[in-house]
């Protein structure tokens, strides 16, 4: 690592660029991408791949897990659990290295002069978010992480989350590696989020491509994401940026911040609010917007993680928290290949089997 | 809807008091025959309140007979559509109603190749034979407009008796008249040609793209296919020149008040004012030949008979020129929007169907002009001259004694009026009175009797069964008539405040309601209202500056109320069966032109 190792541990995400993706990982890379477009993410910086490696470096450590890992029997669940534990032990107890540990509180105090801004510090993994697998969600996310500690702590439980059972297992099956597969984390400004939630640009019950589909609750969008809460769900026809269907549902609780306990909190909502939209007409029409251009610039389909941010000015308030590529239907294949008939005989074809009688 | 769910019988409609004999006011092959019961009840059909929206005097069913018989003749023997005849059509207590022909299973093989090759004529030859089209049109409006009915002399002119003509001027009067009717029946035969073939390719255009996307919104198809510099617009926006121009020549005050007489004097003495005059006179010929209303009725006012109403609109625009508003259609916006929507939704089809959508869509593009112009040239300049022309008529007979204003004439159906011709004459001849002047007034009393009781009633939206699933190809199209629409009309009763059609222009707005069932109660409208009509006319366009909202009873993607709406950024819902019946004025709507609601709010 040498006299420049510090660069290669933190990357701003807005000074990230193409080369530095896959030392940042999918989320970290999806967030500078969309800086680059001119999306409005929350400031943060990634901790890199580098610096993941380097801890597993030190004292052996790779080795410790290697060997755990070696003595997983996939289909035993205790046993998978039991030893999943102790690799996840070993990581968090393991000190950081310093030059990786300076950075990241270098970076932070970059950030948060006062040391007391709320982040939210996310695995970033090199396999997560690739089109082909999967497993989103399958490592931690820490919300409303305040100070340079508590930042350093919370990046080591998101190293030690790559090796739950869960994650495990899912790579085994699907033959990615384990202590082969990097880790970046990504540590961002916590959000005051008043709504949050997350859009689709194709709706994912059929895979219609003319929709963007938004479901939304108030509050942090992790429960919309885990699917603890019904959420509003609003279909927006995609060209035409029209609202054409919309289920506000109840919404008993919202995830807030508690700023004096420096944590998230789950708080009741009072009956009269819960069955409000969490949206306004325009927000779901700004997120609709915000989705298409994220799937323009992308390239394909996508699946976009929002927030409206109480704390920015109200007509100007929403954020991109991460746009990755959707995975189900953008990999199906055609089943046939229709063959249309044009001018007069296609006319004809449709005056003898309108279009009535198709539906 | 519901297994037994069915309009009523034809048969079993009452006929509202003070109707009765209503019967006896139009030809009895529009009449449901009481020996045909089995027959008639075994169809169904729909009321066309789109293009007819209240009760016929006698002479206007010659419209209908007219339009849909012409409608018929292209499918049935002119390009032999090969599912489709025509479109039988019946009045009853003053409405008229349609009945779709289909084509026996078993002929439409046969009708294939013909249709091929006939329409195939059409569509590769598009371009040159609307050009002729247009020259036909033309010179059938200047022999309309050339025809001349003059009163009778009281003696044969002497050059007519030294030139041996052998002649009387009745016979002149009989042929002026034919030939009006012969030329009006010209007008409608040319207003089919294209017609059907044009709703057909853009009808096969829009089964494309359902079928790509079933959920696409009908009005973003439509919006792929539309015009931006379309000649129906054409008047409003000579309205809007004349309105800017008299701003920039400092005439706007001039023109603000008073009767039209009084504004044009106060015009012509203003420096500048002849140049505003000119340009007044000039936009008249041919953009004036247009009615507030859609042509088929003899009430219809057309501009270039009544100044009053396109000055009245000019006044508005000043006024809101002066406001500061911009009052241009934002037609480079329009077409940016057309080419955006047209190209988003061509990166999301397959590759395999992008060849066939650009295919389909030029042939859309090249046909949907004619749906869209032909409007202006056959139900407003084609049918102001010829309402005019007949109104002159009407006024010969009055000044022979025969009725007491020109009207009146309307009251007597087309055969009447060749009866009463030549009663006129016969007395003129004979040296004795005619017996008009004595048979027709107390009749023509008697008949405004029986039209003002067909009117209290309003007509049923359809008779009989409805077949479990529209596929008649030109009901869809022209109508808009669906399955859906159909079960619409029929849950329609139960629910009191909420109504659905279809979301023919989209937007969310609220406001107070404005039932106006004719185009002569468009005065009545004020800022901010919502319009509720049974249908609208696109020459309604001046008032949209006024209104919020509108809803209708009936009508499609394509009518002309939804493509108005469209092109004025106005949410419009059509085809809601019966708003302007079940809505009143001054009650709040909420009108949602994206999912094709209307809630009463109260």
């Amino acid at each position: 690592m040498g006299a420049n190792a510090a660069a290669s541990f933190i990357v701003p995400f807005e000074a990230a660029c193409a080369d530095d993706f896959p030392r940042i990982g999918g989320k970290c890379a999806s967030l500078a991408r969309m800086i680059a477009q001119g999306v409005r993410v929350p400031q943060g910086f990634a901790v890199t791949t580098d610096a993941y490696a380097l801890h597993l470096r030190s004292n052996g450590l790779a080795a410790t897990i290697s060997e755990r890992l070696a003595r997983i029997v996939l289909d035993d669940v205790d046993d998978e659990e039991r030893l999943s534990h102790e690799i996840r032990d070993a990581i968090v107890a393991q000190p950081m290295p310093a030059a990786v540990e300076q950075s990241i509180r270098e970076a932070y105090r970059r950030m948060s002069p006062d040391g007391q801004l709320p982040v939210a510090v996310r695995s970033s993994a090199t396999a997560e978010d690739l089109p082909d697998a999967s497993f989103a969600g399958q490592q931690d996310t820490y919300l409303w992480v305040v100070g340079e500690d508590v930042v350093v702590e919370k990046v080591k439980a998101c190293w030690a989350s790559l090796f739950n059972a869960r994650a495990i297992s899912y790579r085994a099956e699907n033959g990615l590696g384990q202590i082969d597969v990097l880790m970046s984390v990504g540590v961002q400004k916590m959000v005051n989020a008043s709504a949050a939630g997350v859009a689709m640009t194709l709706d994912p019950i059929n895979g219609d491509r003319t929709k963007i589909v938004i479901d939304s609750a108030f509050g942090l969008g992790e429960p919309v994401v885990s699917g603890e809460i019904t959420p509003d769900n609003f279909v927006v026809e995609k060209v035409l940026l029209q609202v054409i269907k919309q289920r506000i549902s109840e919404k008993d609780f919202e995830l807030v911040a508690d700023r004096a306990a420096r944590r998230t909190v789950e708080r009741v909502i009072a009956p009269e609010r819960r069955t409000l939209p969490s949206l306004t007409n325009a927000q779901v029409l700004a997120v609709a917007r915000l989705a298409k251009s994220l799937e323009r610039s992308m390239g394909c389909p996508q699946d976009v993680e929002w927030a409206i941010d109480a704390d920015l000015p109200e007509d100007d308030n929403l954020v991109a928290l991460q746009s990755r590529p959707e995975t189900v239907w953008s990999q199906k294949k055609k089943q046939t290949t229709a063959v249309y008939e044009t001018g007069i005989a296609g006319v004809l074809g449709t005056l003898l089997a309108p279009i009535q009688a198709k539906r | 809807m519901t297994a037994h769910a069915k309009f009523p019988s034809p048969y079993d409609l009452k006929t509202p008091v003070g109707a009765e004999g209503w019967e006896k006011l139009y030809p009895y092959y529009l009449q449901f025959q009481n020996s045909l019961r089995d027959k008639e009840d075994g169809k169904f059909w729909f009321c066309d309140s789109q293009h007819w929206p209240s009760p016929f005097k006698p002479f206007d069913a010659v419209t209908v007979e007219f339009a849909v018989k012409c409608l018929g003749q292209y499918n049935t023997r002119h390009y032999l559509i090969p599912p489709a005849n025509g479109v039988e059509y019946r009045i009853h207590n003053g409405y008229c109603y349609m009945s779709p022909v289909a084509v026996a299973p078993e002929l439409i093989g046969d009708r294939v190749p013909h249709f091929m090759e006939r329409a195939g004529y059409y569509f590769q030859n598009w371009d040159r034979l609307l050009a002729n089209w247009d020259k036909k049109v033309r010179a059938n409006i200047a022999d309309l407009e050339a025809l001349s009915f003059e009163p009778l002399p009281d003696a044969v002119p002497l050059d007519w008796i030294t030139g041996g003509v052998g002649l009387d001027n009745t016979y002149a009067l009989t042929e002026t008249y034919d030939r009006a009717i012969q030329l009006l029946y010209k007008t409608w035969q040319y207003h089919f040609e294209f017609l059907n073939l044009g709703y057909a390719a853009y009808l096969d255009f829009f089964s494309f793209m359902k079928g790509q996307f079933p959920t696409i919104p009908d009005q973003a198809i439509a919006k792929m296919v539309q015009g931006v510099e379309v000649d129906l617009f054409r008047p409003d926006d000579e309205l809007k020149k004349l309105a800017k121009l008299a701003v920039k020549l400092g005439i706007a005050s001039a023109l603000k008040s008073g009767s039209v007489d009084e504004a044009l004097a106060a015009v012509s003495r203003a420096p500048n004012g002849a140049e505003w005059l000119k340009a007044w006179k000039e936009a008249q010929d041919p953009w004036f030949n247009f009615t507030s209303g859609n042509g088929f009725y003899s009430t219809d006012k057309y501009w270039i008979e009544h100044l009053d109403i396109p000055l009245g609109y000019i006044r508005d625009y000043i006024v809101r020129l002066e406001r500061g508003e911009e009052i241009d259609r934002p037609t480079e916006a329009i077409a940016r929007e057309r080419d955006r929507i047209t190209s988003e939704y061509a990166e999301m089809l397959d590759a395999d169907a992008r060849a066939a959508f650009e295919g389909k869509l030029g042939l859309a593009r090249t046909v949907f002009p004619y749906v869209e112009n032909h409007n202006f040239y056959i139900e407003h300049w084609s049918m102001s001259v010829f309402w005019r022309k007949m109104r002159e008529l009407g006024a010969i007979f009055r000044d022979a004694g025969f009725w007491k204003d020109a009207d009146d004439l309307f009251y007597l159906n087309r055969q009447e009026v060749r009866d009463a011709l030549f009663d006129y004459g016969n007395g003129w001849a004979v040296g004795a009175p005619a017996i008009g002047p004595t048979y027709w007034p107390p009749e023509i009393e008697r008949r405004k009797k029986i039209m003002a009781a067909l009117a209290t009633t309003p007509p049923q939206p359809a008779l009989n069964n409805p077949p479990d699933v529209i596929t008649e190809p030109f009901t869809i199209m022209l109508w808009g008539i669906t399955t859906e629409s159909i079960g619409r009309w029929l849950d329609g009763a139960a629910n009191t405040t909420k109504l659905s059609g279809m979301a023919a222009s989209p937007g969310i707005v609220e406001g107070r309601a404005r039932v106006v069932r004719s185009a002569d109660e468009l005065g009545q409208i004020e800022q901010g209202e919502i319009l509720v009509a049974p249908v609208t006319a696109p020459s309604w366009a001046p008032i949209f500056g006024k209104i919020n909202a509108i809803v209708t009873d009936i009508g499609g993607m394509m009518s002309h109320a939804a493509i108005v709406c469209r092109e004025y950024g106005l949410p419009a819902v059509t085809g809601t069966g019966r708003a302007s019946s079940s809505i009143k004025n001054g009650q709040m709507l909420r009108v949602n032109g994206s999912t094709g609601e209307v809630t009463i709010l109260s």
